[in-house]
């Protein structure tokens, strides 16, 4: 499969979330450089498609390829060493770890001289986790601890970044500075994967969009053409 | 000085040594339970695993011609240390690890199991009477007046509380400044999170049950050497102080098992030369109870909080 576009495909994937079906054959290709999102209600099988291409849950049904290779029955931190990143849903820092510690956990399989490089490069994105370096990952504010997430994830130098919901509880003022965010690491050559519920700001920034329903793929199209769409309109963006 | 002070001093040596060998194995049950959120009830029985082995060791050592002490210490201390490792190595793999995942209660019972069937196995393969070993290390220093009371501070007091000491600031060292160390502390926090960093979490699991049982063997060897006795059930209480001293410190919290260890070490001692040594444990467990009632989470333990 070599010289293909995508970097990521589902093709008809089924995944449990405890014992509900959760994707019902869901299928979609993420290209190279691309920011795509993937929009849909609150239980329609977002976070469990993102976390199945992690391989956590592992897919009952369907294939999952990452850069030409088949990686559906690959145990998950076997995938998270290959270049995809996530920033899971709730964040997930490790809140008794420094702010630090927790980029350094990003990145447990550099060496040393590249950890510095990369933290100094974080730091630069993220001026405020500098400040904040030897305090404990738990006393940050929901924002930080956002911003956070995604340095750490950064510091394996992905080339797939997945995100689930950076959006969630941040202030509007955030929630405009981490979108920013988003468009400057896919300007620095990271894939973007992004599972949102705000489907409004995260169709606006992506080239391309999925709109998941009860665990299928129910639409598909160019961010711009989602975000006209008459059902998305009325179903997702409130109009 | 009088009389009362120095039996108090003799109490509190007393006390801090058992302490040492209460908090040494104590370390091993907060650990796990920090990783996988189980209790090992097998631990007691590593411990007198790595009693035996020492013992062996010695023996071993002794009939090939080596007396040299600092030598012996040394051979024995790394090939107690290496041996029952193993075993704490492989009780996981074989009996924990592929119940993971499930009922919690299952790896619990199995544990109960691997602890009933370590020691049937070390009394089948040693036999049912105590061992009894030589003294590698005899003799003490005495204080206090002559015609009054004398405190008595042993050589194996003293070597069991710098060794002690030792191997407590090597694993707080290798936990709070190694790379392994903080993926042990973030397995613990987010096992999830942690393998969703690529990190083999099956891995570092099995590396806290080799600390934990390292650290037991270490105990194993210094009781072997301070006692001079040894059998297959002195695994049983010792664990179950040691699950005490966890618990009472606080049990996930490394530091939390040295200081449960270390005062329930100087509870008993206190208890048995001031009450009776009948009410030793009656007041060890009670302040246990104690410390629940007023602080559920142990001493310096801290309370599940989930943040979202």
């Amino acid at each position: 499969m070599s010289g293909s576009e995508f970097i990521l495909r589902l093709d008809g994937v089924h995944s449990h979330y405890g014992m509900i079906e959760a994707l019902k054959g869901a299928s979609l290709e993420v290209n190279r450089g691309e920011i795509v999102s993937l929009i849909g209600a609150n239980g329609a099988g977002k976070s469990t498609l993102l976390m199945t291409t992690c391989g956590d849950p592992q897919a009952s049904k369907g294939a999952i390829h990452y850069e030409g290779r088949d990686i559906t029955s690959e145990p998950s931190h076997m995938i998270m060493r290959s270049g995809i990143s996530v920033v899971p849903e709730g964040r997930r820092i490790f809140s008794a770890l420094t702010v630090v510690e927790n980029l350094q956990m990003g990145a447990f399989f550099a060496d040393r001289e590249q950890i510095e490089h990369d933290l100094a490069h974080i730091y630069t994105l993220f001026p405020r986790l500098k400040e904040r370096q030897s305090q404990q990952g738990g006393t940050l504010s929901g924002g930080e601890q956002q911003m956070l997430a995604i340095g750490r994830a950064l510091m394996a130098r992905p080339k797939l970044l997945l995100l689930d919901e950076p959006s969630l509880g941040l202030a509007p003022l955030v929630i405009a500075q981490i979108f920013e965010i988003i468009q400057a690491i896919r300007d620095e050559g990271v894939t973007i994967f992004l599972v949102e519920q705000n489907a409004h700001r995260a169709l606006q920034i992506s080239d391309r969009g999925y709109v998941l329903e009860n665990g299928e793929i129910v639409l598909q199209g160019k961010g711009s053409e989602l975000l006209t769409n008459d059902e998305v309109k009325r179903a997702y963006l409130g109009g | 000085m009088s009389d009362v002070f120095l039996q108090f001093t003799q109490q509190l040596i007393n006390g801090l040594t058992l302490g040492s060998i209460y908090a040494l194995i104590a370390i091993g049950y907060t650990m796990v339970y920090g990783i996988i959120g189980m209790i090992n009830f097998a631990h007691g029985e590593i411990y007198m695993i790595g009693a035996y082995i020492s013992v062996i060791v010695i023996a071993a050592l002794g009939l090939i011609g080596i007396t040299t002490l600092p030598l012996v210490l040394m051979i024995t201390l790394l090939a107690t240390i290496l041996v029952t490792s193993a075993y704490g190595w492989t009780v996981e793999r074989i009996a924990y690890r592929p119940l993971r995942g499930g009922n919690r209660l299952v790896p619990l019972i199995s544990a109960i199991g691997m602890s009933i069937f370590l020691q049937n196995y070390i009394q089948l393969s040693q036999g049912a009477r105590d061992v009894a070993t030589q003294p590698l290390i005899s003799g003490g220093w005495q204080f206090g007046d002559a015609d009054g009371f004398q405190i008595y501070l042993s050589y194996m007091q003293v070597i069991i509380a710098v060794v002690t000491v030792i191997f407590m600031t090597l694993l707080t060292l290798f936990i709070h400044k190694t790379r392994m160390g903080r993926a042990s502390r973030a397995v613990s926090e987010d096992r999830k999170m942690a393998n969703l960093l690529g990190i083999n979490t099956d891995q570092v699991i099995s590396m806290t049950f080799v600390i934990g049982a390292a650290l037991a063997a270490v105990a194993g060897l210094l009781v072997g050497m301070y006692y001079g006795v040894v059998n297959a059930y002195i695994g049983f209480l010792a664990g179950l102080k040691a699950f005490t001293a966890a618990v009472l410190g606080g049990i996930g919290s490394i530091p939390g098992a040295m200081l449960g260890g270390l005062l329930l070490g100087i509870t008993e001692s206190f208890t048995s030369a001031y009450l009776s040594t009948e009410y030793k444990d009656v007041v060890a467990f009670g302040l246990l109870v104690l410390v629940l009632l007023v602080r559920p989470t142990g001493l310096l333990g801290k309370p599940d909080i989930e943040k979202v």
